[in-house]
């Protein structure tokens, strides 16, 4: 009994840091790119595009309007015509990922702009490139920022990952549903919300200390 | 050639005027001074001088080159002719300084050992070799304005730009800072142009100085002549360095109060000696107010200082020998 429930366990939780890496991964790469066309483009940046910015921030923020548990079944078409099918763990990844690029985009500007506007000086004043500004001070410089609104975004995908359940993608939040929440099993909802605690406290945990880290004792 | 041509720039933000008509010429090896109070328009005339910001009109000749109608690639490339020295230091916090140091060669596209070569020299010259692989964040005011400088020499700039490099910093640190810049200035014969409120800055500093107020200049000339001007002699709008057909020429006296009263007297047995002297701006006529002291006050002394001056007042006696 205690080995099924650990198998079970160990199986749910690989399900659900699949779906959250994966899909975190896939916000920082929409997600940062999005963040640094939007400081650029917008009213104080280096190459202002208002016709770009405002329809893009609107773009951004109707995503993130839209609850999850909506988005994920308004995407089936889409996720279908993506993976093939729109159930599982891999189909999961495709909601998800479409939530937390405009989420981490959101979050990865703040910090972008939060970079002191004298660097940005100083390395045009050296003869930088626009380029050259992202890539020496903006993103450098904002990194510490980054990995927190990283991690922020990874728990607040394992939290969303649970509600993928609905659609049968697995993961630890399908378990907590099915077992404890239909069946009243105990034991398995007790250990489902264990691992999380442990899972969310160890990701900020590990978040903290690369943002740390990357300060290089600043602020 | 002059290595840099300020012609009649112009700048408002906003419908506010923030530079107005700004003309002078710096002279390679040269060291120009720009003084004035808060909000007269300093940074922002610096800030025209590498293109950070581009004026409304007039033109600005680096080496020959319009700063203000370069397009924006051909900036980019003139702006790593010259260095800028800001007064919050603005080091990039994720890099050590070496890697600060580096950086406008980063930019250059200097290759890897060249660049640690020309690092080396530069955190030898700024006395920072022990400092090379920390971060910022561990340094210094003044530690961190020495990374500044030497940052801002590294691609070996023509021209040197400071704005109130040494205004964060404490009387101590400021007097090591100043002495670096002279220093770079005299020996390495870099062409600098820095912004200061401080008065000892300027002297220590500047082999010329123009004083700004509300976007114009009001007064041009050396530390000495300038700072003894005080307050300083307001310039005509529209001076120009240059003449141009027609134009009248405008220069500056310096005369001895002495000797301009002295021949009032010629008639008279009287002495006469200035204790104090002030141009005073009456309406629209500029005139002398002098407190003088007559050796014997003969009727006839007075009547003949009467006969030239606007009004003789006796307000006093005091013994012969004061
Ligand atoms: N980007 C800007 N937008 C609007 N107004 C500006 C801007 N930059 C400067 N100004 C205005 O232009 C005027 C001159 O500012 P500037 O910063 O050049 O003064 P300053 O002489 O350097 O003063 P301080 O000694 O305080 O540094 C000020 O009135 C300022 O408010
Ligand atoms: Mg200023």
């Amino acid at each position: 009994m205690s080995r099924l429930i650990l198998d079970l366990l160990l199986r749910a939780t690989a399900e659900t840091l699949e779906m959250v890496l994966a899909s975190g991964l896939l916000a920082v790469i929409g997600g940062l790119p999005l963040a640094v066309l939007m400081m650029l483009t917008g009213p104080s940046g280096l190459c202002r595009m208002p016709w770009l910015s405002r329809p893009l921030g609107l773009l951004i923020d109707a995503v993130r309007a839209v609850p999850f548990i909506i988005l994920l079944v308004l995407l089936i078409p889409f996720t279908r015509y993506v993976v093939g099918t729109s159930l599982g763990t891999t189909a999961a990844i495709v909601p998800l990922a479409i939530a937390a690029i405009p989420y981490f985009a959101r979050i990865a500007e703040v910090s972008l702009r939060e970079v002191d506007p004298g660097l940005i000086d100083a390395v045009r004043a050296m003869g930088g490139t626009r380029w050259m500004v992202v890539r020496y001070v903006l993103l450098p410089e904002s990194l510490p920022g980054l990995i927190s609104g990283f991690t922020v975004t990874l728990v607040t995908l394992v939290g969303a990952s649970a509600m993928a359940g609905a659609i049968g993608a697995g993961g630890l939040g399908d378990l907590a549903i099915r077992y404890g929440y239909q069946r009243f099993n105990t034991p398995v909802m007790l250990g489902v919300v264990l691992v999380l605690i442990v899972l969310v406290t160890g990701l900020q945990a590990l978040g903290n200390v690369c943002s740390r880290t990357a300060r290089h004792g600043s602020r | 050639m002059s290595l840099l041509a300020v012609e009649q720039i112009s700048r408002q933000f906003g419908g506010q005027t923030a530079l107005q008509d700004i003309s002078f010429t710096v002279e390679r090896g040269d060291s120009l001074g720009i003084i004035g109070r808060s909000g007269a328009g300093k940074s922002t005339l610096l800030r025209c001088l590498n293109g950070l910001e581009r004026p409304d009109s007039g033109r600005i000749l680096f080496e020959g080159e319009d700063l203000a109608a370069v397009p924006d690639n051909r900036l980019v490339m003139l702006r790593r002719k010259i260095g800028f020295v800001f007064q919050h230091f603005n080091l990039l916090s994720s890099r050590t300084v070496a890697s600060n140091i580096a950086l406008p060669l980063e930019i250059t596209g200097a290759p890897a050992p060249q660049r640690k070569k020309r690092v080396a020299e530069l955190l030898d010259l700024v006395g920072l070799s022990d400092h090379a692989s920390k971060y910022p964040a561990l340094l210094s005011g003044g530690q961190k304005q020495r990374v500044g400088i030497a940052r801002a020499l590294a691609a070996n700039p023509a021209l040197l730009l400071c704005d109130e490099a040494t205004s964060a910093l404490d009387p101590e640190t400021t007097s090591s800072i100043l002495k670096l810049l002279s220093d770079i200035n005299h020996n390495l014969g870099l062409t600098l142009v820095f912004i200061t409120h401080e008065m000892d800055v300027v002297r220590q500093l500047g082999r010329h100085v123009v004083v700004l107020e509300h976007g114009r200049i009001i007064a041009r000339g050396t530390p000495d002549s300038v700072l003894q001007n005080d307050p300083p002699l307001r310039l005509p709008s529209g001076l120009s360095p240059t003449a141009r057909a027609g134009d009248h020429t405008v220069l500056r006296l310096t005369l001895d109060t002495q000797a301009l009263i002295a021949p009032l007297l010629a008639d008279s047995a009287a002495q006469a000696t200035v204790l104090d002297a002030q141009a005073r701006q009456t309406g629209g006529t500029q005139t002398l107010e002098a407190l003088v002291q007559l050796s014997t006050s003969t009727p006839d002394a007075l009547s003949l200082l009467q006969a030239t001056a606007q009004s003789v007042e006796v307000i006093g006696y005091v013994p012969s020998d004061t």
